[in-house]
């Protein structure tokens, strides 16, 4: 806040007043650019900015922020929810979207202000653009530069199924493999390499070709073999040639399900290639959204104190900016976790804070970056090469934690008690930064759920494990109703075993049937 | 830098989503929808709805950890007065733990709230009714389109070929592509015949002449008089015919005996069949008529608001509407619908009157009347009013007029819906 107080180059602000025009946001744009790229070196793809309504808001938000989703009820059913609370005025809508692709796109709203949309492209076009670009989950996993024409191929690709399977059939297909999205991500990219999304559609295109070319409508009339061929095929294989355990159900279910026609594995796969894609997503939330305010905030501070914004602009943003950032305590009715934007932020901040100004609490505790000068590039590093996680146990401060209060609680089921097990004292704060990091591991969210064995010759049984850690099982509720999908799928009878992680005892069996339709 | 102006793209881009989610809530939405009905008033009909069901079949599972064994750690912001050691109660329903759950769509949420549009309510109301009497419905349905000139096409049946376009089109290709007239040939032909009338004749003239009839007629050959590309046919769009209209006349009892709960009653008959007849048919005229001993036209709102003292005499209102017809609505430009509420009292001697007026002049006329005896609600079979069993007669013998009986505002829906499906059986 120091820097405010310096004298303001006298310069006419870009804008008065809350509206924008086209031309408008294009001067603000660059200068956003060059402050951005120019003074803070940020390493953008190019941005692309489409203004939108409210409407069209709501309906990138029903379809996971993607605009050229393929259709499904369930995106329907959140568009009417979403709209249902919007209406009444209990949810307010984002100010942006923006989706990782090159170029960078990025919707703003109409009804926005324009120190919103200042602040909306600061955050987006610059903050998350940035790190979409150069965060290495991002890098490994996804592809800026295909995943619209994949989109668009996908979302083709389901209605054309539609058109010939029906669209009860799809939506049967869709519905399962939706329930298992959470099980359709390889964590370990070594395993098997990352096909790039613009090689899938390739891969599907010349498959269909081929299928064109050699179709055959006397084929069509010969009575099919009762026993599915890739059965046949696979008959007497052991799960060690399945290449079991597996932990990506879809990539299994994929690949060796007995009973599904093409078209269907296709579309487990598009699923599956959308859970891949979103992963890097949820496992850097919250770095990913403090890049973003940390960005926003720098750029228009400096914005002001070059006289590009006026004071009203200034406190409109402030006033946003500080709802964004609010962290509610834990006891209050609307805490719902942690607020990323407020902890990516921050720790964002205090890592600036730490390499400029270290206390000697710093230095001992980072003596690596405290004082070291450069806090940007240091801050650029960690959003590069850090996850939510990591992020946390490498650069979560004492100050921070001191900051949001942090404390730890032990919960046991049975008890009618949470004990406090660490708060942020001397003694705490280590414990609470692997605590905290622990919660923000994405492979520890999901229950580590693996494919063990398929009796491919005999009852076809499929067996699933549930590795359970600390003794939590699954909602049961919720593993009734999931692994119906599952045994669609499948096409036989799968059971699911929740068997201890170190002891190895099964502690609860579900079981499972193929729903008949 | 691009900025991109995307507010003019095409609406509701989610469409296909929302009938997919309509079509899978189907069940749960009617019921909802039947419910929301019964609520309503008359103002608020003709609009969208809020409806509120149950999230059974909308249900997106996955597998997740639960709450209810194990022992787990997590960390919390807002720390005031808790020291290690500290235990702390937890809250009903295992709050506090929501920090491990960041779960926005709220998958446990039992209710689910969301508005339908007008379409998409009346579409679920009216989701299996039939207009009786199609047949005439059909014929005059707004659907019924007529042909309007729009433009040209280059492909058509023979019957819609536009002369005056395509000769001019053949001849303007004609001149561009050089095509030798008629003239031309027949002037060189006649050259020939005098040459060939010479004497002596002069073979290397006639062979210059036949090379260049050969040449000409070739030509002509090649390009044709009339060619596929000059072509043009008339172009006839379908445009509905807004030929369609009917009136709607509410026939009802004011007397002391119909008490507001009956009015009431009686409303919501009327409104849903007007609401019936306005997805039919373009323009719906309604004309409320209400009596005592005698009958008057009246704007809808004294028709549901004003009580009169007096007995009652329902050919007074058959009467009147048989006036208005014949000065207002000729039966051949009018689909004409009745719908009668009582409570089924009359003068005893005023019945006969009543048949004779139905059977003889009114049924007739209209496409359907439609009778509903409202009652206070009893235990045990309603007994039988002199109206009811006069109408009784009639209803077994004609197969447009249909009566019901209804004694709260639930049972208004199954009534109607009754009454149609009864007609649609007779008819």
């Amino acid at each position: 806040m120091a820097k405010k107080l310096k004298p303001r180059v006298p310069r006419r602000p870009l804008y008065e007043g809350a509206d924008w025009t086209f031309d408008l946001v294009k001067e603000a744009y660059d200068e956003i650019e060059r402050i951005g790229v120019g003074e803070m070196g940020l390493d953008i793809y190019p941005n692309q900015i489409e203004v939108i309504t409210a409407e069209q808001m709501l309906d990138a938000y029903a379809s996971v922020g993607m605009p050229q989703m393929y259709r499904h009820w369930s995106f329907g059913k959140h568009f009417a929810r979403e709209e249902a609370l919007y209406r009444r005025g209990h949810r307010a809508l984002a100010y942006e979207l923006v989706i990782n692709s090159d170029p960078c796109i990025n919707y703003i709203m109409e009804e926005n202000s324009m120190t919103m949309q200042v602040l909306v492209m600061a955050h987006a076009a610059m903050g998350h653009n940035h790190f979409f670009k150069n965060n290495y989950l991002f890098k490994q996993w996804t592809d800026a530069d295909s995943i619209l024409d994949y989109l668009s191929f996908a979302k083709r690709y389901v209605a054309e199924c539609e058109e010939r399977y029906g669209i009860e059939a799809v939506e049967r297909v869709l519905d399962s493999a939706h329930a298992l999205m959470n099980q359709g991500i390889s964590r370990h990219p070594t395993r098997r390499k990352a096909r790039t999304l613009a090689k899938e559609r390739q891969r599907e295109l010349q498959r269909r070709e081929y299928e064109a070319e050699t179709y055959s409508d006397i084929w069509r009339t010969l009575p099919r073999s009762a026993e599915p061929r890739e059965v046949e095929n696979k008959a007497g294989e052991s799960a060690g040639k399945l290449a079991l355990p597996e932990e990506n159900i879809l990539y299994f279910l994929e690949k060796s399900a007995p009973k599904l026609e093409s078209w269907q594995r296709e579309i487990i796969r598009i699923v599956r290639m959308m859970a891949q894609y979103f992963y890097p997503q949820r496992q850097t939330k919250m770095m990913n959204e403090g890049c973003a305010t940390f960005v926003h905030y720098e750029i228009l501070n400096r914005m002001y104190d070059q006289g590009l914004i006026g004071e009203g602009a200034m406190l409109e943003f402030l006033h946003s900016h500080a709802s964004v950032v609010f962290q509610p305590r834990f006891e209050e009715p609307h805490f719902s976790g942690f607020n990323p934007y407020a902890l990516g932020f921050a720790i964002t901040r205090d890592i600036q804070r730490i390499v400029e100004e270290p206390t000697a609490e710093d230095r001992e505790w980072f003596p690596e970056i405290a004082g070291s000068g450069d806090a940007l590039a240091v801050i650029k590093e960690a959003w590069s090469d850090y996850r939510d996680d990591s992020f946390i146990l490498q650069f979560l401060s004492p100050k921070v934690m001191r900051d949001f209060r942090l404390f730890e609680v032990h919960d046991k089921s049975a008890a009618p008690f949470v004990n406090v097990t660490a708060v942020h004292d001397e003694t705490g704060y280590r414990r609470l930064r692997r605590a905290l990091a622990r919660h923000y591991e994405a492979a520890a969210q999901d229950p580590d759920l693996q494919i063990a064995d398929a009796d491919l010759a005999g009852s076809r049984q499929l067996v699933v494990h549930h590795k359970v850690r600390n003794g939590v099982l699954l909602d049961k509720e919720a593993a009734d109703a999931t692994l119906p999908h599952l045994a669609q799928l499948w096409g036989f009878r799968v059971r699911l075993l929740e068997v201890d992680g170190e002891t190895g005892k099964t502690l609860k069996e579900h079981e499972a049937l193929p729903m008949p339709h | 830098m691009h900025i991109v102006d995307r507010r003019l793209n095409p609406k509701a881009k989610s469409l296909g989503n929302r009938q997919r989610f309509l079509r899978r809530a189907r069940g749960e939405v009617r019921e909802a929808v039947r419910e929301a009905l019964k609520g309503r008033k008359v103002a608020e009909v003709d609009g969208g709805e809020k409806v509120r069901i149950r999230t059974k079949s909308l249900k997106e599972p996955s597998f997740r950890s639960g709450r209810a064994t194990g022992e787990r750690d997590f960390v919390l912001p807002g720390n005031r007065e808790y020291m290690v050691g500290d235990s702390i109660r937890k809250p009903d329903g295992g709050a506090g733990g929501r920090g491990n759950k960041g779960s926005p769509d709220g998958e446990g949420e039992d209710d689910f709230v969301f508005s339908l549009s007008r379409e998409e309510f009346l579409d679920l109301i009216f989701e299996d009714l039939k207009l009786p009497n199609l047949v005439k419905a059909r014929l005059k349905d707004m659907k019924s389109p007529k042909p309007v000139r729009a433009g040209f096409v280059t492909d058509g049946p023979p019957a819609r070929l536009n002369l005056v376009r395509t000769m001019r089109n053949s001849l303007a290709r004609r001149v561009a592509l050089r095509r030798p007239s008629e003239a031309e040939l027949q002037e060189l032909e006649r050259l020939l015949g005098e040459e060939l009338e010479r004497s002596p004749p002069e073979p290397e003239r006639i062979a210059e002449l036949e090379k260049r009839i050969r040449h000409i007629l070739h030509l002509r050959r090649s390009v044709a008089y009339i060619d596929p590309i000059d072509l043009q046919f008339n172009r006839y769009d379908r445009v509905p015919k807004p030929s369609t209209q009917a009136v709607m006349f509410c026939l009802m009892d004011v007397s002391a005996s119909m008490t507001e709960e009956l009015k009431d009653l009686a409303k919501r008959f009327f409104m849903l069949l007007h609401l019936f007849l306005t997805r039919h048919y373009r323009e719906v005229d309604v004309v409320f008529i209400r009596h005592t001993t005698e009958a008057k036209e009246v704007d809808e709102e004294s028709f549901f608001k004003d009580t009169e003292t007096g007995g009652t005499v329902i050919s007074s209102a058959l009467q009147e509407m048989q006036r208005i017809v014949a000065e207002r609505y000729p039966v051949a430009d009018w689909n004409i619908y009745a719908a009668e509420a009582s409570d089924g009292h009359n003068f005893d001697d005023d019945m006969d009157r009543c048949c004779e007026l139905l059977t003889s002049s009114i049924l007739p006329l209209t496409q359907y009347f439609a009778y509903i005896e409202v009652n206070e609600p009893t235990t045990g079979t309603p007994r039988e009013s002199i109206v009811w069993s006069a109408y009784s007669e009639i209803a077994e013998e004609v197969a447009n007029f249909a009566m019901q009986r209804a004694s709260s505002p639930a049972d208004i829906y199954p009534v109607f819906r009754e009454l149609f499906s009864g007609a649609e059986k007779a008819a």
